[in-house]
């Protein structure tokens, strides 16, 4: 059971990280993308892919197929979709997941705010799912709006891929012709 | 976007004659543009749309303006991996200031016509009254605009629904009458309906008679302008007239803006964007505001989701998405009592099934194999009708692009919770084994007495309870206190000449049904008195 405190002491440092990823990325201007909006994880911080491809597996426990090979597809295929999707957002909406991205691949930030051990190539499934938990239950809207983003972009992935559809009993589009 | 060419449809932008239109794309231009026009128009949706055709059999010379791609049904494929980047704002996920409400808007040539649900309403008789009651607009009564909305009922073939309700309205239909609710059919503006359940994704059949393939081609095909991904950036000010409007071309995705300009200059200009996007042009363009009107009371029809698990198969992605309603919880409440809510079914597919569960993991796995036996309500709460519910405010932000700021009340929460208790209750009555209130808490109860406990007790509060929007509407509001109003009655902004609002920003209050048709039946009104000013007929 996480106390009060702890929660005070997490949004506190959730504020101060997202200013200082925000100053350490040298302000608004050089933390805007490339205006062409195709350069999908150079809008993110190069960290990115590591942290969605962590999430994904928790977040898709119980979606994901059993069997190995595709497992690693699936988790492939959603991580790059992630990316795909950002690419595609408003600059606005793009900067703001970079800042996230840049929060959660800062290591002071992702001790002390998701509480997360190893760098995220080498993180324990149980710290992630913990870190997802934390902030989906988080007294602290700015904490629970970023597990929002996390949830709609990864869960969209999956679920835009029509190699979901049959566990879901989803036929797809019907034919027209 | 892949084609398919389908023999049995005819896509307007394809047929014989459509190679004449014309038609320019501004992200593939090369320098700078400069259009002249009688009449300008921003937004191609229901607003733009209506406006277009009917300047346009006027006699007067038209160009739109729209901010998103030209797509038609070659092009709709019914995925929504594809549709949502492409024809909705931001990717179908605009979100409130605060994040905790999320806004489906379309963007694409048509607006939010081209993928909304088809549901057809003319403006509550309760809505207009408090328009005259409380904003002294007058000639805005029942009798005054039925000849604007049978006319737009007839251009857009808006009739009653007479194929049987999917499963998932059925439910609606069969869960309210066992508890004494009443229930009616939503008039649809389709023709030759296939009942293929994918609306929102742009129908592939030309069945919904959306801006698309109605008034846009009409408008068209009589020698208006149609300029895509271009952004309207700043109206242009000499006195008291507007003298230009200043644009920027998009690039081919259409989110960002590059460095080449369009520069349009009209007699007249009409804003058509959209709820958003009207007071964000207005706002950009520092259009004198004396009582700071423009942005406020901005609505939503701030909407909450119920999941029910039927023992039968539900297939609720399957025919037409909205057939059944439920007026009961907006009838039998005084319009100045507590909130009252629209009930509704929404079309349920794969990605926005998922984003709308609650939770990750096992639990939100376990939801989406059960999708085929989903039944899911919504209930879309009246904004607007008191001073309790004072609506959002669109606000810039530093890029001038717009965000809404959109505040709860404890008088929406208790709106909320009510209508999270009428939803649970018509599911349990329609059959329902387990009902899950779309709530952070995330639980599913297999009881109505458990729901209606559970419920009780929520945490209502923004990120914790799922709200959810697809009706943007006010934040330049018609009256004739300027004071209060953005726009007169003729839909001239007070304070400019020359300027005109025609769409669903015009609104003193949410209209507390689908706003389309009142967006049609208005702007038809305030169109033909425009073209009756600019081209009086002899």
């Amino acid at each position: 059971m996480t106390s009060r405190r702890t929660f005070l002491v997490a949004g506190v440092a959730a504020g101060a990280a997202l200013s200082l990823a925000w100053w350490l990325r040298g302000g608004r201007d050089a933390g805007s993308v490339p205006a062409d909006g195709t350069d999908a994880l150079s809008a993110l911080d190069a960290q990115a892919p590591s942290i969605i491809a962590a999430i994904v597996p928790v977040m898709l426990d119980g979606a994901l197929p059993a069997a190995a090979a595709q497992r690693a597809e699936a988790i492939r295929e959603t991580v790059a979709n992630v990316s795909s999707t950002v690419a595609g957002l408003p600059p606005s909406a793009r900067n703001e997941l970079s800042e996230l991205f840049a929060l959660l691949a800062f290591a002071p930030a992702r001790l002390a705010v998701a509480r997360v051990s190893a760098p995220w190539a080498q993180a324990e499934r149980a710290d992630v799912a913990a870190f997802l938990e934390h902030w989906r239950t988080s007294r602290f809207a700015l904490l629970r709006s970023a597990y929002d983003a996390l949830h709609q972009l990864v869960l969209a992935a999956w679920y835009a891929n029509p190699k979901s559809w049959a566990a879901i009993g989803y036929p797809g589009p019907p034919a027209l012709l | 976007m892949a084609t398919t060419d389908n023999p049995l449809v005819l896509d307007p932008f394809r047929a014989a004659g459509a190679e004449r239109w014309k038609v320019i794309d501004a992200s593939m231009q090369d320098g700078d543009l400069t259009f002249e026009a009688d009449v300008a128009i921003v937004g191609t949706g229901a607003g733009g749309g209506t406006a277009a055709e009917i300047l346009v059999e006027a006699g007067l010379t038209v160009l739109l303006i729209e901010e998103g791609p030209l797509r038609s049904s070659s092009e709709f494929r019914m995925r929504e991996a594809e549709v949502y980047p492409d024809l909705y704002q931001e990717s179908a996920a605009r979100k409130t200031k605060d994040k905790a409400i999320n806004i489906l808007q379309g963007r694409c040539v048509g607006g939010g016509t081209t993928v909304n649900w088809t549901s057809s309403f003319r403006t509550p008789d309760t809505t207009l009254r408090r328009w005259a009651a409380d904003y002294g607009l007058t000639g805005f009564g029942a009798a005054d605009l039925a000849p604007w909305f049978e006319r737009m009922e007839a251009r857009l073939s808006i009739a009653p629904w007479v194929v049987p309700p999917n499963a998932n309205n059925d439910a609606l239909a069969r869960g309210a009458a066992a508890l004494g609710i009443a229930t009616a059919s939503i008039r649809r503006n389709v023709k030759n309906c296939w009942d293929l359940g994918y609306c929102g994704m742009g129908c592939p059949v030309n069945a919904k008679q959306s801006m698309l393939v109605t008034t846009i081609p009409g408008a068209l095909a009589r020698g208006a302008t149609l300029v895509t991904r271009a952004r309207a950036v700043a109206l242009e000010m000499q006195g008291d007239r507007v003298t230009a409007l200043r644009c920027v071309a998009m690039d081919a995705r259409g989110n960002d803006p590059t460095s080449r300009q369009l520069t349009v200059r009209a007699r007249a200009f009409v804003s058509a964007a959209g709820a958003i996007g009207t007071p964000a042009l207005l706002l950009r363009s520092r259009v004198p505001d004396p009582a700071g009107v423009v942005g406020k009371r901005t609505f939503l029809h701030p909407t909450v989701v119920s999941a029910a698990l039927m023992p039968e198969t539900v297939a609720a992605w399957a025919g037409a998405p909205q057939s059944i309603y439920s007026d009961h919880f907006l009838d039998t409440l005084p319009p100045d009592g507590p909130m009252g809510y629209k009930l509704e079914a929404p079309p349920l597919h794969p990605v926005l099934a998922a984003i709308t569960l609650p939770n990750h993991g096992a639990a939100h796995a376990g939801w989406m194999r059960e999708m085929p036996r989903l039944q899911v309500l919504i209930a879309l709460l009246r904004d607007g009708f008191v001073p309790d519910s004072p609506g959002g405010t669109v606000v810039l932000r530093d890029d001038g692009t717009p965000v809404l700021d959109y505040p709860f009340s404890p008088y929406v929460w208790d709106g909320a919770r009510r209508a999270f208790l009428s939803m649970a209750e018509i599911q349990f009555a329609a059959g329902a084994r387990r009902v899950m209130p779309i709530h952070g808490e995330g639980a599913a109860y297999a009881t109505w007495g458990a729901a209606k406990a559970a419920i009780d007790g929520f945490t209502l509060a923004p990120l914790t309870t799922t709200v959810v929007s697809a009706h943007v509407m006010g934040g330049s509001p018609l009256g004739p206190d300027p004071k209060r109003a953005a726009v007169d009655a003729a839909g001239r902004y007070h304070h400019l000449a020359n300027l005109y609002v025609m769409d669903g920003s015009l609104f003193p209050t949410s209209i507390g049904a689908n706003p389309q048709l009142s967006i049609y039946g208005i702007v038809a009104r305030l169109a033909d008195g425009l073209a009756r000013t600019l081209a009086p007929r002899a």
